[in-house]
């Protein structure tokens, strides 16, 4: 199983010029950012494409001036979220309807995207096939049917792999929490 | 602190995962290439400053002055130039 490597171990990469590293950083936040677009700003598929494109390209430009490589994440929010508001207003010139977003339903968006990288990065670390299996259940929607065709495996055994795997994310979680208190 | 504590149980973790579906694979394959694509931007952007004719060409028609230089005119490439060549 790869080793999956640290936001700021990604970013750093980014930095140092490894063409691979770049690749990796947009297939790690791609989600990210377009979650934000879509559930948290409700912009138009177009609309949160120039948006999603926008926010790669400022990153690509920008990520020297980092301040803290671990940081990458919330920094990623911030400018996606400044983006999109600059979207909506450019729209709202020219379509008056378009109101601000509710900022507090934003803010409440955002966290559970937070969340969610967080639950997603304890998913690649159990790795595959649990990733492969809950990627395409819950993020992609496919059937007992098509999962279990394509991964070659008996359509009744994928709910309770669903359900070990979901086993297996819980105590990755836990184990992160228990990392992280103070001895 | 226990993931049954901090909220993390089975429903919930496969209702956070649901909310990150992934995005359209040509937006993730023009992102990936923006390395590429800015390494081309810089250099139409040089050309343009240093070759009145080209910069010319570019205001008129910059997609066709994109591809006649030997390059993709894909929409990233084009939008991102026309932002640099306002801003140079």
């Amino acid at each position: 199983m790869p080793v999956e490597q640290s936001d700021a171990q990604l970013v750093s990469r980014c930095r140092e010029g490894d063409p691979e590293a770049w690749n990796e950083f947009v297939e790690r936040f791609s989600r990210y950012v377009y979650a934000i677009c879509g559930r948290g700003f409700r912009l138009a598929q177009h609309d949160a494409e120039d948006v999603f494109q926008e926010v790669f390209a400022r990153a690509f430009e920008r990520l020297a001036e980092l301040r803290s490589d671990d940081a990458v994440r919330p920094w990623l929010a911030q400018l996606t979220r400044r983006l999109c508001i600059d979207k909506l207003r450019l729209l709202a010139r020219d379509n008056p309807s378009e109101a601000d977003p509710d900022e507090q339903a934003i803010d409440d968006v955002l966290g559970e995207l937070d969340e969610a990288m967080t639950v997603r990065a304890a998913l690649d670390k159990v790795g595959d096939p649990c990733r492969e299996i809950l990627d395409r259940f819950f993020c992609r929607d496919e059937s007992y049917r098509t999962i279990g065709e394509i991964l070659q495996m008996p359509a009744g055994t994928i709910a309770s792999r669903i359900s070990r795997c979901l086993e297996k994310v819980r105590s990755e979680l836990d184990g992160r929490d228990r990392g992280s208190q103070p001895s | 602190m226990s993931s049954e504590m901090n909220g993390f149980n089975e429903e919930r973790i496969g209702r956070l995962l649901r909310l990150l579906s992934p995005a359209p694979e040509g937006w993730v394959r023009a992102a990936q290439e923006l390395p590429a694509a800015r390494a081309m931007l810089d250099e139409l952007v040089a050309r343009a400053e240093q070759d009145a004719a080209f910069r010319l060409q570019l205001q008129a028609d910059l997609e066709r002055a994109v591809a006649a230089a030997g390059y993709e005119p894909s929409p990233f490439v084009v939008s991102r130039l026309r932002q640099l060549l306002r801003t140079d």
